[in-house]
């Protein structure tokens, strides 16, 4: 088949479109981070849940309702005309971790920020992504109150692997939610690396 | 308040459910012209046609646009292909993600922001 330009001139872009998470438990800042770097307000979608949230949730007294709204807030960054990045918060709850499997198919790689005060808030993101094998890099979120710890003390305190990178940010700087994005596809880019040896050695 | 899934006829599905990505990209076929005249589509099906004709939008961004649920727009956008009045162009599929010369574009990208 022969395709046919559009009529109304150029035909338009079709981008390359790539996905990075930013998971982290609640109020760590993981929706600041995204529009701080995001040329669009984050906008938020919403999956509507029915059936899948029945089991677990606690429905007594309202028994009518038999749906849950889970929010996605998302933002992105057009790196050039044909490549876009997304940039995804995760929904906050673990019980939704289905939909994490949703978000994380195809990522090229996730952001779990950290708040030092509450550091076991992120240890299910962790445990996620590395259970499947999704490079991630640690964004410490340092909040003008709470202490500061150097990286190496944090990397001690979540039990990282070595390679897993940890970078201080502050999720409500351009700057600063740049270079931890610029970190975890770095690490992506090495990981790849380090896969591609394990395969063919 | 419209019940969503009405919009979809009680459909939470579609034949092509090959699960759209939130970053799959929907783009308005160059020869659809007036999608307002096909009496089968409902207001919401118009609109995805509109909203991507000029410029194509992530199956996320129409569903933050139309304040629609993810799976109505899946459902929607599932119609529109097969009335051949868009098609979906699929993300980098992860085996490509370890294409370095992409991954370099995205990090040039991001420093030059």
């Amino acid at each position: 088949m022969i395709l046919g330009r559009s009529e109304r001139g150029k035909p338009p872009v079709e981008p390359v479109t790539l996905k990075i998470l930013v998971a982290g438990g609640f109020g760590v800042g993981k929706t600041t981070c995204v529009g701080a770097v995001s040329e669009i307000k984050p906008l938020r979608t919403e999956e509507v849940l029915t059936e899948a949230g029945r089991p677990v949730d606690d429905t007594s007294g309202v028994e009518h309702k038999t749906t849950t709204t889970v929010a996605m807030d998302f933002g992105r960054i057009t790196l050039r005309e044909d490549l876009v990045l997304y940039l995804f918060g995760t929904p906050g709850q673990d019980r939704f971790w289905f939909l994490w499997d949703e978000l994380a198919s195809g990522a090229l790689g996730a952001v779990v920020l950290a708040d030092t005060r509450r550091l076991e808030d992120c240890f299910a993101a962790i445990d996620y992504f590395e259970r499947r094998s999704i490079p991630f890099v640690i964004g410490v979120n340092c909040f003008d109150e709470a202490a500061q710890y150097p990286a190496e003390t944090v990397r001690q305190a979540l039990d990282l692997d070595p390679d897993v990178p940890v970078v201080l940010c502050d999720a409500r700087r351009r700057d600063s939610v740049k270079d931890v994005l610029v970190s975890v596809v770095r690490h992506a880019m090495t990981h790849a690396t380090e896969h591609r040896r394990s395969v063919t050695t | 308040m419209v019940r969503p899934y009405a919009m979809t006829r009680g459909r939470t599905n579609h034949a092509i459910q090959h699960r759209l990505d939130l970053i799959a990209v929907v783009v308005t076929e160059p020869h659809v012209d007036d999608p307002e005249e096909d009496h089968s589509l409902s207001p919401e099906h118009v609109r995805i046609v509109e909203l991507c004709r000029e410029d194509p939008q992530s199956v996320a961004e129409l569903a933050a646009d139309l304040d629609l649920p993810v799976g109505v727009v899946r459902v929607l956008v599932g119609d529109l292909v097969d009335e051949e009045l868009v098609h979906v162009t699929r993300p980098v599929p992860p085996a490509e993600l370890v294409d370095e010369s992409i991954l370099r574009d995205v990090i040039n990208g991001l420093r030059a922001l």
